[in-house]
């Protein structure tokens, strides 16, 4: 049987607040442990909870970037359960009357087409602490730096039908949620976590199968991994007669393995109701107007943007556009490069590569904007060949403090494109060649020919010591061959 | 309205509060008194009115994004049952 797949996506978004959004503690990353707790985080009896308001301001945003509704009135509601990195025995969110209503978010598919994912809405709301669970004599310890820290949580209709669907729709988001400047993005700190609702149904049909969640997906690859791994499960059981049972499930990425979360029976049970403590918030025309007219170039905008203004190609404004670091890295580098479409291939290929394998972000490159821009500049004025700027950024990549200019010098990098000193170099080498010269002439075959010439550019690029332009030296060569 | 043993004991299993066995039927007689006015209450016309989030009529006061706590771990680890590393510990969780 042919099945479809059925996706919906739940994403918690750390929002880039410099403090709590119940309390004035600092929300910075990597301090020791319950530093960062203070009385209201840890639920101390006579506290109180004050709403922070840029956590609002970030919520708002998001929903103008969606198009969606911006509820003038929410409520921050209980949803009760009891587990030792929540110390309040509730956590503080938004059910009935979230800030966010109904929106969408556009993405691209492998083959060009656009597809609207449906987001439900987005709420507002605190996140927990962190369980340690090594051993502490058999305890488990717990760290509440977290706790409290402003989260949206976006829920998307079951509109994606494929883990590639879900991944390019993530992508997005994380572009626009870093674009907007409402999060760092920085999914190895936890900053976007994704719970993944698969079913499956036979193509053709309307009805929903029955749903799994699998929680806390932290990096695209492993969000990838546990969909096609769940799909393959519930495909399994149903073919085999089962029947897929509802419940949340953990995936453990570097085993391809899931198992089910749920200890006991009975479902959970939240009895959520509005909290007490916190008033409804209302916000006005004005604060939304306010944050409208201020809204960041977004990556639909940019990309577009990119094509026109740098001719670049859909592919490489894509993926440029797409997350607003990249992107600022991108105009730095054209703008001291002159040539946007070597600074693109540039940053998309050796930077990102060397990035990657290192597990660099664009913004921890050890080669700034400025620097590249100056390679760029030197690549497109001939100054350098090819594997001349390889050597440099080579240097750049590994620290080299001197300038661009400095390093072509010290290492002779220059290249030669000065056509009589290369024709009399030709000259020179060619004089010691008369047999190969015979053999390439007598050649008949194209290819042949083709690869004939090559033994001449290694021994003219070694008597030019690696400096000879090597498209110069290529036409002179063949002239004279043909001569 | 009536309510069972068995919702008693599931709503104190929910909010962890122990029961003895001899305390539910107690408790049982009470809750159902509480929702027999619960009864009375939903017997109103509610259709024209907007549920309540809160009693008072006003609303939130947002606060600044500003630092205001800092950090007084070691007064709060003072009066935690078990701490070590700057972690609180507490009986082992296992999912």
């Amino acid at each position: 049987m042919q099945w479809e797949v059925v996706i919906g996506l739940e994403i918690h978004v750390q929002l880039a607040t410099q403090t709590k959004i119940f309390s004035g503690t600092s929300t910075a990353y990597g301090a020791a442990p319950n530093t960062q707790a203070s009385a209201v985080d840890l639920a101390m009896p006579g506290t109180l909870p004050v709403a922070n308001e840029q956590a609002f301001r970030y919520a708002t945003m998001f929903g103008l970037a969606i198009d969606a509704e911006i509820n003038r009135r929410s409520v921050f509601e209980r949803k009760n359960y009891f587990y030792p990195d929540l110390p309040k025995g509730y956590q503080t969110t938004q059910l009935a009357q979230p800030i966010v209503g109904p929106g969408h978010v556009d993405i691209r598919l492998e083959n060009g087409a656009e597809k609207r994912v449906r987001i439900h809405h987005a709420h507002l709301e605190e996140d927990a602490g962190k369980s340690l669970h090594e051993d502490y004599h058999g305890m488990t310890g717990i760290d509440l730096n977290r706790a409290g820290t402003p989260l949206i949580e976006i829920v998307t209709e079951p509109d994606m039908r494929s883990a590639e669907e879900a991944v390019a729709f993530a992508r997005k988001l994380h572009g626009l949620v870093t674009s907007l400047g409402i999060c760092d993005g920085d999914m190895s700190q936890g900053s976007m976590r994704f719970d993944v609702n698969v079913s499956i149904r036979p193509q053709g049909t309307d009805q929903l199968g029955t749903r799994t969640e699998t929680k806390n997906l932290n990096s695209f690859r492993f969000m990838e991994a546990a969909i096609h791994h769940e799909v393959e499960r519930q495909i399994d059981i149903l073919e085999d007669g089962g029947e897929i049972v509802q419940e949340t499930r953990l995936y453990n990425g570097d085993r391809d393995e899931s198992r089910s979360m749920r200890t006991k029976e009975e479902a959970n049970d939240y009895r959520y109701f509005p909290c007490p403590d916190l008033l409804p918030v209302e916000i006005d025309d004005a604060f939304i107007d306010s944050l409208r007219s201020a809204m960041p170039e977004l990556p639909d905008a940019k990309e577009a943007r990119f094509k026109a203004d740098y001719g670049l190609s859909d592919y490489d404004a894509g993926l440029l556009s797409n997350n607003a670091a990249t992107a600022d890295y991108f105009e730095a580098t054209a703008k001291t490069g002159g040539d946007a479409k070597l600074a693109a291939n540039w940053i998309l290929g050796e930077l990102s590569a060397r990035l990657n394998a290192a597990e660099l972000n664009i913004k921890q490159s050890p080669v700034s904007a400025e620097r590249l821009g100056t390679l760029v500049q030197r690549i497109a004025d001939n100054t350098l060949s090819s594997s001349g700027a390889k050597k440099v950024f080579e240097a750049l990549w590994n620290g080299d403090e001197a300038d661009v200019d400095a390093i072509i010098d010290r290492e002779g990098l220059k290249q030669v494109s000065d056509t009589g000193e290369l024709e009399k170099l030709v000259d020179s080498v060619l004089a010691d060649m008369g047999d190969q010269i015979e053999q390439y002439r007598a050649e008949d075959d194209p290819k042949k020919r083709k690869k004939l010439m090559g033994g001449f550019m290694g021994p003219l690029m070694k008597a030019s010591k690696g400096q000879g332009n090597p498209k110069l030296l290529n036409d002179i060569l063949q002239k004279k061959l043909e001569g | 309205m009536a309510i069972s043993r068995e919702e008693i004991e599931k709503v104190a299993l929910l909010a962890r509060i122990r029961l003895e066995d001899n305390q539910v039927g107690a408790l049982e007689k009470d809750v159902g008194n509480i929702l027999n006015l619960v009864d009375q209450l939903q017997s109103a016309d509610t259709s024209s009115v907007e549920p309540l989030a809160h009693p008072l009529d006003a609303t939130q006061r947002l606060r600044a994004d500003e630092v205001t706590e800092h950090d007084q771990r070691d007064a709060f680890q003072r009066i935690a049952p078990a701490t070590e590393d700057g972690l609180y510990l507490v009986p082992r969780v296992i999912e």
